[in-house]
C-alpha cells in the first residue's frame, strides 16, 4: 500500500525517525522553557549541554567503562553541577540587567564550552558503538528497534514527570511562586537564590539526558549543539514558553513535520520547521500555546 | 568640538594606515567588518533590538554580487548596488515576520530565519556550496578606477564606509531617529503620541540590512571569495561582539570593536606563538586555533566587567575628569 507514492513501511519508519527526534526537541525546549521561567534568561548554552551529556556517555564508556545506564544517571549529575557552577559564578551577575546580557553571556559561555570541546576531540563526531538495547518490535505494521522506542518511552517519561513537580508538589509551588514574585517568597523563609541555581542546574540536567538518550542513535560533535540550539529556538517560538504541554507538544510535532518533508521533499527537511516557524508568526504572533506577554 | 577631533583623528589614521604598514587587504577585510558592525548597531543601538540575523544579510549580498560579478561579468558599482538591494529586501520580508515579537523572541526568531537562509545557501547551486564562490574578479569601478590594486580597493572601501557612517550619523539625528530613540525608551508613551512603532521599527530593520548587504558585497569583492561562513549565525554573533566590544550606544563603538577584533582574529596566532616562546608553556602556540574559544572569552568579559565598551569607557571617564560625580552603570 502506498500513500502519495511512498510505501507505508517506509513512511512508518521514518515517522518513528521523526518522533525520535521530536522527544529530542521536547526534552530540550522544556529544560529551555523552565530556566526562562524562572531566569529571565534564554539558556543559549542548552545546545552545547546537550552535547556534553553525550560526549560524557560517550567518555564515561571509554575511559572509565562505565556503561549506557550508568552514564544516562551520571552524565545529567555531572552536566547539572556544572550549570549550577556556571550559575553561581556568572549567571548571577547579570539578573538585574537587559535580558540582552544574558544571551551574550551564555552565548559566550557556550563558545568557551564547544571551543574547549572542539580543541580536544576536533570537529568529528564520536560512534557510541552498539545501542545498548539491542532487538526490534514488530508492531504488525512497522519493525522498531527497542533503542528507538526506550528513547520515546524515558522521554515522554521525563515529561511528565516534570511536568508533575512544577504542576503538582510543594517544591513546583515554590517554584511557581517565585517564577511570580520572587521577592514575596523570599518573605515566607524560602531560599530564592538557591531556588534559582537548582533550576538552572535541573534545566541543564534535562538537556545532557536528551544528550545521553541521542548518543547511540545521533553522531554528537562538538559543534552539534549549534544546529539543536536554533531548533529548540524554533520550537519554543511556535509553542510559546508558557505551558509544558504545549512545549513538548509542539517539540514533538517538529519532529514529526521535518520526517514528513524528509519522506517527500527531502531538500526541505532541514528548513521546514522554520517555515513553520514563520507561517505561526504570521498567523499567531504570539505562538500556538502563547496567550498574553 | 572634542567629539570631532576624535572623528578627524580617527579618519587620519585610517587613511594613514596603509603607507604605516598595515596589509591594504586586511585594511579592507576590517573596513567591511566595520560597516557590517555599524550597520548592525543602527539596530541595536536606537532600538533596543538585538538581531542574530544580520549574517543572512551580509553572506547573501556577498553572494549576489559574487554571482553577478562571475556568471553576468556586472561592473563593481552595479554588485554593489546588488548586495544593497538584496540586504534591503530581505530585510523588508525578515523584518515583517520578526518585529511581531519583542526582546528575547525578537532574537530567536531573526537567528531561526537566518538559519533558513543558511540552510538555502547551503542548498542551491549558485553558492558554490561548501566550497563558496573563489575568485571573484574586483574589476573597474565605473570603468576608470582600477581595483585590482589593493590600495585602491583600500580608498573605495573607505569611501564608501564613510558614506555610510555618515548616513547613519545623519539618520541616528534625524526626527526618525528621535522617534527611534523614543520608541525604544517608552514604546506605548510613543504609540499613545500618535506614533506607529512596528513602521519605525520595519523601516530601520531594513535600513540596517540593506547596509549590511552592501558590506557583504564589499567584502566580497574587496576579498575575492563568499563562502558558508559568512551566512553562518556565527558572523551574526560577531558582529555584536564588535559592538559590545566598541560600546554600546556609541556611534563609533562599532568601528573600533571591528578594527579590535579582526586584528585579534588575524593576530592571535603570531599572538598565542610569541607568548609560547616567553612563558614557555606550549598550549599558547594553539592559540591561533582556538578563535571560537577567544570570542567566548571576549563575551564573558564583556558582559561581566566591561558592559560600556571601549567608546563608553572613554566617554565615562572623560566626563569623570569633567564633574567629580562618577557616571552611573548602565542598566539596559
Amino acid at each position: 500500500m502506498d500513500i502519495f507514492g511512498v510505501p507505508v513501511q517506509a513512511l512508518m519508519a521514518q515517522l518513528m525517525i521523526g518522533l525520535v527526534n521530536g522527544c529530542f526537541y521536547a526534552v530540550l525546549s522544556l529544560g529551555l522553557a523552565v530556566i526562562f521561567g524562572m531566569l529571565h534568561v534564554i539558556n543559549f548554552t542548552h545546545g552545547a549541554m546537550f552535547m556534553l551529556g553525550a560526549l560524557l556517555s560517550w567518555a564515561g564508556l571509554y575511559y572509565f567503562e562505565l556503561n549506557y545506564w550508568a552514564m544516562l544517571f551520571l552524565a545529567p549529575l555531572v552536566v547539572g553541577v556544572f550549570g549550577i557552577v556556571l550559575e553561581r559564578l556568572f549567571l548571577k551577575r547579570i539578573y538585574k540587567l537587559d535580558y540582552l546580557y544574558g544571551l551574550l553571556l551564555t552565548l559566550g559561555l557556550t563558545l568557551i564550552i564547544e571551543g574547549a570541546v572542539r580543541s580536544v576531540y576536533g570537529v568529528s563526531g564520536k560512534p557510541y558503538g552498539p545501542a545498548p538495547i539491542s532487538g526490534v518490535t514488530d508492531l504488525g505494521f512497522l519493525m522498531i528497534p527497542n533503542y528507538r522506542l526506550w528513547v520515546i518511552v524515558a522521554s515522554l517519561l521525563v515529561c511528565a514527570a516534570t511536568w508533575y513537580t512544577i504542576e503538582r508538589t510543594r517544591l513546583g509551588a515554590y517554584l511557581r511562586a517565585a517564577t511570580e514574585n520572587p521577592k514575596l517568597v523570599e518573605a515566607f523563609g524560602i531560599n530564592v537564590p538557591v531556588l534559582v541555581s537548582l533550576t538552572f542546574g535541573f534545566g541543564v540536567a534535562l538537556a545532557a539526558f536528551a544528550g545521553v538518550l541521542a548518543a547511540p542513535i545521533m553522531q554528537v560533535s562538538a559543534l552539534t549543539g549549534q544546529t539543536m540550539i536554533v531548533i529548540v529556538f524554533a520550537v519554543v517560538v511556535i509553542g510559546g514558553m508558557g505551558s509544558i504541554a504545549g512545549t513538548v507538544i509542539t517539540g514533538i510535532g517538529l519532529g514529526l513535520v521535518e520526517a514528513l518533508t524528509k519522506v517527500y521533499y527531502p531538500e526541505a527537511s532541514s528548513m521546514v520547521m522554520f517555515l513553520v516557524m514563520v507561517l505561526v508568526l504570521l498567523v499567531r504572533p504570539n505562538g500556538l500555546f502563547g496567550g498574553v506577554e | 568640538m572634542t567629539r570631532l577631533m576624535c572623528y578627524g583623528f580617527l579618519l587620519l589614521a585610517l587613511v594613514a594606515a596603509p603607507w604605516m604598514g598595515l596589509y591594504p587587504v586586511l585594511g579592507t577585510k576590517i573596513l567591511c567588518y566595520a560597516l557590517f558592525a555599524c550597520a548592525f548597531h543602527l539596530l541595536l543601538g536606537y532600538t533596543g533590538l538585538a538581531s542574530l540575523g544580520h549574517a543572512a544579510f551580509l553572506g547573501v549580498g556577498g553572494y549576489v554580487a559574487g554571482y553577478g560579478i562571475k556568471a553576468w561579468a556586472l561592473s563593481p558599482e552595479l554588485a554593489l548596488l546588488a548586495g544593497l538591494s538584496v540586504g534591503a529586501l530581505m530585510g523588508l520580508v525578515m523584518g515583517y515576520v520578526s518585529i511581531r515579537r519583542s526582546g528575547i523572541y525578537f532574537t530567536m526568531i531573526t537567528l531561526a530565519l537566518a538559519q533558513l537562509v543558511y540552510f538555502l545557501c547551503v542548498q542551491i547551486p549558485q553558492t558554490g556550496g561548501e566550497d563558496g564562490l573563489q575568485g571573484i574578479d574586483r574589476g573597474l569601478l565605473f570603468g576608470f578606477i582600477d581595483l585590482h590594486n589593493d590600495r585602491v580597493m583600500y580608498y573605495t572601501t573607505l569611501t564608501i564606509g564613510v558614506a555610510a557612517f555618515l548616513f547613519i550619523a545623519r539618520v541616528v539625528r534625524s526626527p526618525f531617529g528621535q522617534a527611534l530613540t523614543a520608541i525604544k525608551d517608552n514604546e506605548p508613551r510613543a504609540v499613545s503620541l500618535g506614533y506607529h512603532p512596528d513602521r519605525y521599527k520595519l523601516l530601520v530593520f531594513t535600513l540596517s540590512a540593506a547596509l549590511t548587504g552592501l558590506a557583504g558585497a564589499l567584502k566580497a569583492i574587496g576579498l575575492g571569495f563568499v563562502t558558508l561562513s559568512d551566512v553562518h549565525w556565527m558572523t551574526s554573533g560577531h558582529a555584536l561582539l564588535m559592538t559590545l566590544v566598541g560600546g554600546l550606544g556609541t556611534l563609533s563603538g562599532p568601528v573600533i570593536g571591528a578594527v579590535v577584533l579582526v586584528t585579534l582574529e588575524n593576530k592571535i596566532g603570531e599572538l598565542g606563538a610569541l607568548l609560547a616562546s616567553v612563558t614557555g608553556i606550549g598550549w599558547f602556540a594553539t592559540l591561533g586555533e582556538s578563535v571560537m574559544m577567544i570570542m567566548g572569552i571576549v563575551f564573558v568579559i564583556c558582559v561581566l566587567a566591561f558592559r560600556r565598551g571601549i567608546m563608553g569607557e572613554l566617554d565615562a571617564l572623560r566626563r569623570r575628569v569633567r564633574t567629580p560625580n562618577p557616571a552611573p552603570e548602565p542598566q539596559s
